[in-house]
C-alpha cells in the first residue's frame, strides 16, 4: 500500500483530495452502554485543495468544520470515505507513515492559550519537532528555534520564556512557529485567529499570508468569519450540518452566491459605511442550526429555507457544478438552470 | 511590530541584549519561605538519624538499672531522678533520646522508600486508565476499587501474615514493610492521578503534542505528567505521614518492626501502656512525627509553587 503509494506521488494538481468522507461519533446510553444514535460530524463531504491554494471552510458552529480538519490530519479517525494527500491515501496509514506524515502537514489551533503545554518553554515547544523528527539537535535545533522565532515576529530571546509570559496574538505566533518547524507543504488552520482579538488577527492573517508566500505553503482555512476568509482564501466551501452545500472561487462566491444558506451568510456581515449598512437587506433565517444527531430529510437546509419546496424535504441534493468550479447543492438553482435565487428583495426574507 | 516584514528582526536589538536570566528552580523555592524551614527541619531530622550512633548518649537497646517498673522522668522534668537520660526513659528503662535518633533512620526510610513505591505504581497506572480510557481505564480502576473496598487493617494483617508464615523469622523484615505498605496504599494515588488526566488529555496541547509527532508514551510521560506534579506532590507529601502512622499501627499489632529496634511507630505505640504515669513516652515520638510530617507538608507546598511556571 505504501510503497505504491509513494510511488504514484504527483507534483501538480491537487495536493488533498477529500471523497465521500464521514465521521460519525457514536452515543452510547444506558446501563449497558448500547450504541443509540451517532452525531453525524461530517456526513458525505467531497472537496479538493490545490498546490499552493488557501481553502476557506466556513460554517456554524456544530457544522462539522473543526472535525473535518481533524480528521484530515489524522488526529481523529475517519467513519469512512477517502482523504489522499500527495497521491497517497492518509486514512489507510499505519503508525510510522503517519508520523511521516506530521512532518509535511501541520495545524494551528484555536485557542493560543490552551494550545500551549503551559510547562514547556517557548524554544521546547518549538524545538519539539525537530528532536521528534531528527531533523536537528543541539546547537543546530537552537539556531533553527531562533530562527522560527523570528521568521514569525518574535525575538530569538523568547525561547526561554513560558506560554503564559505572552499575550494572544504572540502566544498564536508560537503555534504558527510550532507548526513551521518541520517544513510541512499543508497547514490546517483551525479558526487560527477567532480566539483573538481584532486589532491582533490582522497581524497574524498577514503573517500567515506572508508565510504562504514565502514557503509555498497550502493552506485549509477553517473559519466562521466571513469577512476574514474573503481576504486569505483563493476558493472557499460553506458548509451546514455536515455537509458542503455550496464551494467556488472566493469572488465567485461572495459575488455570485448560489445556495440560499449562503446568501443568508452573506448577508449577515456588516458593512463598515453606516449609509450602505442602513440598506443593507438581512436575510434572517427562521429556527436553529439542526441537531447533527438527527438531520433533516432531504435538503438539510430545507427546515430553514425560505424558498424550499415539496422535493427539497424528500430528495437530497446533489453537489453539482454550475460552471467553472462553481459547487452548490440545491433543487432550486437546479431547477432554474444554475440561476441564484434572489432572496434579497422579496416577500421571501422572513 | 510590523506584520510585513516578519522575517527582519526589530532594528537594534541583538539577540543577546536582552537574554533574560533564567529564574531558576531553586531561587523559586528559596522564596517560599515556610519550605525553606521545612527543609532546615528535615535536614536536621535526617542528620540525627544519620549520626544516630555518635548522637546518641545511650545504646538504643540499654537497659538502665536505675529503671524500677516506671519510666525515668527527663532531666529538664526531674533533674534528680533522671539518671542522665536527657530526655528520660521508656516503659521498659531505654533511654529515649538514643531511641528517638535510631527511630528516626527506621520511620524516614520506611517513608520515604513506601511513598516512592506508591507514587511510582500509582502514577504509572492512574496515567494510563486516565489517558487510554476505555477497557484499560476499567481494568485499573476496578483493580484500584478492590484495594480500596477491602480495609486496609485486616489486608494488611492478612499479608503480613502470609508473609511471616512463610519466612523463618518471627518479625517482618524492614524491605517487606515497605513492599507492604507500598503495594497497598497506591489506589489513592492513582485516583487521583487518573482524574487528572482525564482533564489533561482533553485539552489542546495534548492533541497539538501529537499533531506535531509525540508517541502516546511522549505525550503522557513528557506533555502531561508534567501537569500533574502538584497533586501528585501534595498527595505524596501527606502520604508520608500516613505511612509513619501505618507503620506503628503494624508495630502495635506485632507485625511492623519489632522492639528492641526502634521506631517511632513501635515507641508510640509501647507508650500507651504507661500514658498516665509517664506523658512523655508517647508525647516525644508523637512530636517527631508532627515536625515530619509538617516540614514534609511545607516542603511540598514550596515544591508546588516552585514547579508552577504560572507562579513566577
Amino acid at each position: 500500500m505504501t510503497m505504491e503509494a509513494t510511488l504514484a506521488a504527483p507534483t501538480t494538481g491537487a495536493l488533498l483530495e477529500v471523497k465521500a468522507l464521514k465521521k460519525y461519533f457514536p452515543i452510547h446510553a444506558g446501563l449497558f452502554s448500547r450504541h443509540v444514535a451517532d452525531v453525524k460530524a461530517i456526513d458525505g463531504v467531497d472537496f479538493e485543495i490545490r498546490r499552493g491554494e488557501t481553502l476557506g471552510l466556513v460554517g456554524e458552529s456544530g457544522s462539522g468544520k473543526t472535525t473535518i480538519g481533524r480528521v484530515v490530519m489524522r488526529l481523529l479517525p475517519a467513519t469512512s470515505g477517502d482523504v489522499s494527500f500527495d497521491g497517497r491515501d492518509i486514512l489507510a496509514m499505519g503508525r510510522g507513515d503517519v508520523r511521516h506524515l506530521r512532518r509535511q502537514m501541520q495545524i494551528i489551533f484555536q485557542d493560543p492559550y490552551a494550545s500551549l503545554n503551559p510547562r514547556m518553554t517557548v524554544g521546547d515547544i518549538v524545538g519539539e519537532p525537530l528532536r521528534i523528527h531528527n531533523l536537528a539537535s543541539g546547537k543546530a535545533a537552537e539556531d533553527r528555534v531562533r530562527d522560527l522565532l523570528k521568521l514569525v515576529g518574535l525575538r530569538p530571546y523568547h525561547a526561554n520564556r513560558y506560554p503564559h509570559e505572552f499575550s494572544g496574538g504572540q502566544r498564536q505566533r508560537i503555534g504558527v512557529a510550532r507548526a513551521l518547524a518541520v517544513d510541512p507543504k499543508f497547514i490546517v488552520c483551525d479558526e487560527p485567529v477567532s480566539a483573538l482579538d481584532v486589532s491582533i488577527q490582522a497581524q497574524v492573517i498577514n503573517l500567515l499570508e506572508d508565510l504562504q508566500q514565502q514557503l509555498g505553503l497550502t493552506y485549509l482555512f477553517i473559519a466562521h468569519d466571513l469577512s476574514v476568509v474573503r481576504h486569505i482564501s483563493t476558493r472557499v466551501a460553506v458548509m451546514y450540518v455536515g455537509k458542503l452545500v455550496e464551494l467556488a472561487g472566493r469572488d465567485a462566491l461572495y459575488e455570485n452566491p448560489l445556495h440560499p444558506y449562503t446568501q443568508a451568510l452573506l448577508s449577515a456581515i456588516p458593512i463598515p459605511d453606516p449609509a450602505v449598512e442602513a440598506r443593507r437587506t438581512r436575510i434572517v433565517l427562521k429556527g436553529d442550526i439542526p441537531s447533527p444527531v438527527d438531520p433533516p430529510s432531504g435538503c438539510r437546509f430545507h427546515t430553514r429555507c425560505p424558498i424550499a419546496f415539496e422535493r427539497c424535504s424528500v430528495e437530497e441534493p446533489a453537489f453539482v457544478d454550475y460552471g467553472s468550479g462553481h459547487f452548490a447543492a440545491c433543487h432550486w438553482v437546479a431547477e432554474h438552470g444554475g440561476q441564484a435565487p434572489n432572496l434579497a428583495n422579496g416577500p421571501i426574507v422572513l | 511590530m510590523s506584520t510585513g516584514s516578519v522575517l527582519i528582526s526589530p532594528a537594534g536589538i541583538e539577540d543577546d541584549d536582552l537574554q533574560m536570566t533564567k529564574v531558576t528552580f531553586w531561587r523559586r523555592l528559596r522564596r517560599h519561605r515556610l519550605a525553606v524551614a521545612g527543609f532546615v527541619v528535615l535536614a536536621f531530622i535526617v542528620l540525627c538519624a544519620v549520626f544516630a550512633p555518635q548522637l546518641s548518649p545511650f545504646d538504643p537497646t540499654y537497659i538502665d538499672p536505675h529503671w524500677q517498673g516506671n519510666p525515668l522522668p527527663p532531666c529538664f522534668v526531674n533533674s534528680s531522678q533522671c539518671a542522665g537520660h536527657i530526655l528520660g526513659t521508656d516503659e521498659v528503662g531505654r533511654d529515649l533520646l538514643s531511641r528517638l535518633l535510631f527511630g528516626a533512620r527506621i520511620s524516614l526510610t520506611v517513608a520515604f522508600f513506601a511513598v516512592v513505591m506508591e507514587v511510582v505504581i500509582g502514577t504509572i497506572l492512574g496515567a494510563l486508565a486516565g489517558y487510554y480510557g476505555g477497557w484499560v481505564d476499567y481494568v485499573i480502576m476496578r483493580v484500584t476499587d478492590v484495594f480500596l473496598s477491602i480495609p486496609l487493617l485486616p489486608l494488611l494483617l492478612v499479608l503480613t501474615g502470609i508473609v511471616a508464615a512463610s519466612s523463618s523469622k518471627a518479625s517482618l523484615s524492614f524491605l517487606t514493610i515497605v513492599i507492604i505498605i507500598g503495594a497497598l496504599s497506591w489506589p489513592g494515588v492513582a485516583r487521583l492521578v487518573r482524574a487528572t488526566f482525564l482533564s489533561l488529555r482533553e485539552r489542546e496541547f495534548a492533541e497539538a503534542a501529537r499533531a506535531v509527532g509525540n508517541n502516546d508514551f511522549r505525550i503522557i510521560f513528557r506533555h502531561l505528567l508534567p501537569n500533574a506534579i502538584a497533586p501528585i506532590v501534595v498527595q505524596a507529601t501527606l502520604d508520608v505521614a500516613n505511612v509513619i502512622v501505618l507503620e506503628s499501627t503494624l508495630s502495635f499489632l506485632g507485625f511492623g518492626i519489632q522492639p528492641p529496634t526502634a521506631s517511632w511507630g513501635n515507641m508510640l505505640a509501647n507508650a500507651q501502656a504507661t500514658l498516665e504515669q509517664a506523658w512523655w513516652v508517647a508525647v516525644l515520638p508523637g512530636l517527631c512525627i508532627l515536625f515530619t510530617v509538617l516540614a514534609i507538608n511545607y516542603i511540598g507546598d514550596g515544591l508546588r509553587d516552585a514547579l508552577d511556571p504560572n507562579m513566577r
